[in-house]
């Protein structure tokens, strides 16, 4: 008999499940395929969610109604909110997580979706008619239909396993690597590369002399990921903190001594890693100049002896990689549980698919995750969580969904890889959002949920409670900006900070801009009608969100004014059938470009690698005749 | 034989020519361009300060609503009589077409790209019309980025005539105006910049001004501009590492050393920004205002200066009722002379009239020659006058008619004899300097001629220095960053290049991140 689901997710990693959930919650039975049920959602790398950038992504997938956040939130032993002196559109949050943990409440939060069928299997063939998805294959030659497939296959797609001159077949440590879908999909006509990232070794956390390392705590009031993550009951588990410490120049000298078994120096791996996330061999002979490098001992969880070394990702010979350890401070007698190895796997450059991460040779085929030629388990659960929207969306005949780039890292991710695609493992940085003053982590729920409530993700209620802070902050707002303190009560304020008192009184709006004064301290003057401010007085997050608004609102209207501008290109339209080929004038390298990704407007070409200025002044005069 | 090509066309220079204008550059590049592009109010004849940026969009859109499949023949040289005439076609046809008409040792159709071949054109009754040598290039590499044939043929035009009358038949039609260097410009041969530096290349009226175009033309300012851009990523950089990368064990940079290197980027742009004045000049030329109360030899000035009696001279105050304008040429800069009619009271009404046309002329003048009689006393009234209408600093005085034996002593700048020529050269050297305005630009300066690029360098200037209020409030790298982008991308709009990705790969490359 022929299985036949709505939706087939290939792969339960971070992608897998996003993709696996939404699609459910929009009440499509999945088939969620993963070659063992126990490896869902497990870390294959550092036991972190969040960071710079990454936090923010982990904030979005939440407003739009991922899980990620509530499981980093549950499985989570350190918050920490990073950037906290920068201002307040950089702040991101960081947790360190229990891998077990992080795995187990993945495997619930699955199961608790009864429309999600867990298939332990691997695919190894998908069948297409008329260029459209009709089903896949499993390993064991069992067909299940389906006409939406999302594949999010992580390192395993012909994963290969380095260390020092020996490598070994398979996605992650003991785990089988996935064969024969690659050769599948490039059959289909799909280009295939080889990309490459590591991973550090992992050490005996009581052969650690933690005494002489340097204490990384967490905060003192740690804030969780998801939105709907109750503060009162948070943090679910005991927090812990990470240490830090410091390769030298003796360190660097046994390294150097394994180089010519390093499978990078020697030309073994041909794949591309990540610049900013090298091993330490290339920290070492990229920066020579540098005498020192910080490696971070993050705990693998609350009960587990693992010791993950952030920072000395290795692919050096085992022997190598222990005799360096033993020279570091505070590892001279450690025990290595695990060495560190290299990891080179295929990937699918993504020019390949749409912004709604369909591809765009098969119909109802989506791609999520590191196949994209991203890295990072935020990044996948991004993709993952709309590529499984737009698979439902699909069969639902429903609205596709393309966050824009002033909208949400999750949109500047998306159309980062289908204009520019990636020759490197692409990782979110805040300094890729171009309108980074407005996507806030702290205000992600207001830019995005109603996103996820047209696609029933989130609830009328959790809807309803987003709309109530818009309200609220739209009240507070009109209230800061006619309500007045007196002159006496601002110059008490001033004195303080030593700047010359004012002799009329001011709206509460106009003394906030002063780069020295927190809004929480004016509010404790006595003003024009402190009744009206009771509201906001005890709330903190009004506090907190109406002073970001009224200090930064030169900035933040600059940028909104930019917006605008950009989205009159945005909106210039290019109709799909255009060909290319009958503009003679265009650059060669620019009509190739265009015609790999086929823009859908005039602000997308533009952002295409190798399309130039008068390529695109070339479109403009044209699409405009 | 690359060489010898090179060698060839060392010699040729800016030609122009009634409608049509070809300009060769030494490294045998040649822009043919025709006055028949321009829109027919935009002859370049008629173009007036401040028109002569020929609008970008319509030269563009001219550009791609034609059919550029199709293979183009026309003169490019001047008509006229010279020793040689160069007949030019482009576009797949080209060497088919040749091979048709020339007959030498090898077919055109077979020969590589930048090779000469001496041959004879023939009519299909197998008559010799002449002895000529086709160069052959090669798309990608000819000025149109197409296929394309260069035949230089003895300088008569019967023979240019008969030749492309020959070559019309072989499904070859007459190249529009401008045609070669739109399908340059099509092809990807010439860039934003550069384009614009075709269009002032041909309204270039001066040695200086070619010069001037040409340089852009190199990208001497496109060089600069990426200099400029180079830093602003740097600075760019070092803000963006302390925000994406706070938890990296590197060095982040200090308040002061960053103003010091946005104040540096500031100045850089200052002195572009100076170049302006200059590069105006070099497009547009210099206003001369020559005044002076009646009778003291301003038109005697001004016709010693162009050697050539255009202005009416005579003995009789108030002769030149009207402004008499005259172009010339010195050292290469143009300057517009206008000739005004004496400034004094009077009834006579066309008078009156010249009187208020020669204050209009003062308004607007660059440079004003105070022009006087050695005779006579420096008018204080009409200097007070002046004074009141323009600048001091705009001013030369003048002192004419001086006798080499009998040097005066009055205060002027200038001491002349429009009668002999003594103190002309001297009266060039002021000119000049007062163009100059103490800087000096060698042809190797970046100069700044283009509105669209002071606009933008303003622009970058007014956001750097919103970025320096950022750091000096002390806001966080995230607001010092947005106008460092700004900045970036006005730089970048110049040159027609903006891309994100440059600030992380620069970071990539210089900082050791990855913990």
């Amino acid at each position: 008999m022929n299985l036949s689901y709505d939706v087939v997710v290939v792969g339960a990693g971070h992608a897998g499940i996003e993709a696996a959930c939404a699609s459910a919650k929009m009440g499509l039975q999945v088939a969620l395929v993963t070659m063992e049920k126990k490896a869902i959602g497990r870390m294959s790398c550092n036991p972190a969610i969040g960071g710079t950038a990454k936090g923010h992504l982990v904030r979005e997938i939440d407003a739009l109604g991922g899980v990620m956040g509530i499981i980093a939130d549950q499985s989570g032993i350190q918050f920490r909110m990073l950037n906290r002196s920068k201002g307040p559109a950089v702040w991101s949050p960081r947790s360190q997580n229990d891998r077990k943990l992080y795995s187990e409440v993945a495997i619930r939060v699955i199961e608790s979706y009864e429309k999600i069928n867990i298939i332990e299997s691997s695919i190894v063939e998908i069948l297409v008619e008329n260029k459209k998805v009709s089903a896949v294959v499993t390993s064991e030659n069992k067909k299940i239909n389906s006409n939406a497939v999302v594949i999010c296959s992580g390192t395993f797609l012909n994963g290969l396993m380095h260390t020092g001159l020996k490598a070994v077949s398979g996605g992650r440590f003991g785990e089988m690597p996935a064969a024969g879908l690659t050769e599948c999909l490039v059959q289909l006509g799909f280009e295939s590369g080889r990309l490459k990232t590591g991973t550090p070794p992992r050490l005996n956390k009581n052969s650690i002399n933690w005494d002489v390392l340097e204490v990384q705590p967490g905060d003192e009031n740690p804030q969780p990921f998801s939105f709907r993550t109750k503060i009162s009951e948070f943090p679910y588990l005991p927090q812990v903190n990470c240490h830090i410490t410091y390769t030298d120049a003796s360190v660097h000298r046994v390294l150097e001594k394994g180089f010519n078994e390093s499978p990078m120096f020697t030309g073994l791996i041909r794949g591309v890693g990540p610049r900013y996330c090298p091993s330490i061999e290339d920290k070492i002979v990229r920066f020579k100049d540098k005498e020192r490098h910080h490696l971070f001992l993050e705990p693998e969880g609350l009960d587990s002896d693992l010791i993950y070394l952030n920072g000395f990702s290795t692919s050096l010979p085992t022997e190598v990689q222990l005799e360096a350890l033993h020279k570091i401070k505070g590892l001279e007698e450690v025990e290595m549980i695990r060495p560190g190895y290299a990891v080179e796997y295929d990937f699918f450059p993504p020019h390949q698919v749409d912004l709604t991460l369909e591809t765009k040779l098969i119909e109802g085929l989506y791609f999520a995750g590191q196949i994209n030629g991203t890295s990072g388990y935020e990044e996948a659960a991004a993709q993952g969580l709309i590529a499984g929207i737009n698979a439902s969306a699909k069969i639902l005949h429903k609205d596709e969904l393309v966050l824009k780039r002033s909208e949400a890292y999750i949109g500047v991710m998306i159309d980062d890889l289908v204009n520019k695609s990636t020759e490197e493992p692409y990782r979110m940085f805040t300094s890729r959002a171009e309108h980074r003053l407005l996507l806030r982590q702290d205000n992600s729920d207001r830019r995005l949920s109603h996103h996820g409530h047209k696609y029933q993700l989130l609830s009328d209620e959790l809807l309803e409670q987003v709309n109530e802070k818009k309200k609220k902050l739209l009240v507070g707002r009109e209230l800061l900006e006619t309500i007045r303190i007196p002159s006496k009560e601002i110059n008490s304020l001033l004195v303080k900070i030593g700047e010359n008192e004012t002799e009329s009184s001011e709206f509460i709006a106009k003394i906030v801009k002063r780069p020295e004064l927190r809004l929480k301290d004016i509010l404790q003057c006595k003003s024009e009608n402190d009744l009206a401010l009771l509201e906001i007085k005890n709330n903190n997050y009004l506090i907190e969100q109406l002073e970001i608004e009224l200090k930064y609102e030169g900035y933040i209207k600059r940028q909104e004014e930019v917006v605008k501008k950009v989205e009159k290109f945005e909106a210039l339209n290019i109709p799909l059938s255009f060909n290319y080929l009958n503009l003679n004038s265009l650059s060669t390298e620019g009509r190739e470009k265009l015609i790999k990704v086929k823009p859908r407007s005039i602000g997308q070409a533009s952002r295409i690698s190798g399309v130039t200025a008068s390529d695109i002044s070339i479109l403009l005069v044209y699409l405009r005749k | 034989m690359f060489i010898t090509y090179t060698k060839y066309f060392a010699f040729s220079r800016l030609a122009v020519n009634g409608c049509c204008k070809n300009i060769r550059f030494l490294n045998g590049q040649i822009i043919t361009l025709k006055a028949a592009m321009f829109p027919s109010n935009h002859q370049p004849s008629s173009i007036k300060h401040p028109c002569y940026s020929f609008p970008l969009s319509v030269f563009l859109r001219t550009m791609i609503l034609q059919n550029q499949n199709d293979t183009i023949v026309a003169v490019a040289t001047p008509a006229g009589v010279g020793a040689i005439s160069i007949i030019r076609i482009s576009g797949k046809k080209s060497f088919e077409a040749i091979d048709t008409i020339f007959s030498g040792k090898i077919k055109i159709a077979e020969a590589k790209s930048h090779t000469i071949h001496y041959g004879k054109i023939i009519d299909e009754d197998e008559n010799l019309i002449d002895d000529v040598l086709v160069l052959v290039f090669r798309k990608p590499h000819s000025y149109t980025g197409e296929d394309s044939v260069e035949i230089s043929t003895h300088g008569n035009q019967f023979i240019t005539k008969e030749i492309i009358e020959l070559l019309l038949p072989h499904d070859i039609r007459i190249a529009e105006p401008g045609e070669f260097t739109k399908r340059a410009f099509l092809n990807g041969k010439l860039d934003l910049a550069q384009a614009e530096a075709v269009i002032e290349v041909i309204n270039a009226r001066t040695d200086v001004s070619l010069r001037g175009a040409r340089n852009q033309l190199d990208g001497l300012l496109s060089k600069k501009i990426h200099e400029l851009r180079t830093q602003l990523i740097d600075t760019s950089s070092l803000v963006e590492l302390e925000l994406d990368f706070a938890e990296e064990d590197v060095e982040f940079v200090s308040h002061d050393k960053l103003l010091l290197m946005i104040e540096n980027i500031i100045s850089e742009i200052d002195k572009l920004l100076a170049t302006y004045s200059f590069g105006k000049v070099i497009r547009d030329g210099v206003n001369v205002a020559l005044v002076g109360i009646p009778n003291v030899g301003k038109s005697s000035l001004l016709n010693y200066i162009l050697k050539e009696a255009r202005a009416i001279v005579s003995e009789i105050p108030g002769t030149t009722r009207d402004v008499i304008r005259e172009e010339v040429s010195i050292n290469g800069i143009l300057f517009r002379l206008f000739d005004t009619a004496g400034i004094r009271p009077s009834k006579n009404e066309i008078e009156i009239e010249g009187v208020l046309r020669s204050r209009e002329a003062v308004k607007n003048a660059d440079v004003v020659l105070f022009v006087n009689d050695v005779q006579q006393k420096i008018s204080k009234e009409l200097r007070e006058e002046l004074l009141q209408l323009t600048s001091g600093e705009k001013i030369i005085t003048v002192l004419n008619k001086v006798d080499l034996e009998n040097l005066p002593e009055k205060e002027a700048d200038v001491y002349i004899s429009a009668l002999t020529g003594y103190g002309i050269n001297n009266l060039f050297v002021k000119l000049q300097e007062k163009v100059f305005s103490g800087n000096s630009y060698s042809e190797h300066s970046a100069v700044v001629s283009n509105p669209r690029h002071y606009e933008n360098l303003k622009k970058a200037i007014i956001y750097l220095q919103h970025s320096i209020n950022a750091i000096k409030q002390n806001l966080s790298g995230e607001y010092i960053s947005i106008d460092l982008r700004n900045a970036e991308n006005s730089l970048g709009e110049i040159i027609g290049e903006v891309t994100s990705d440059d600030i992380l790969n620069n970071i990539f490359s210089r900082f050791c991140i990855g913990k």
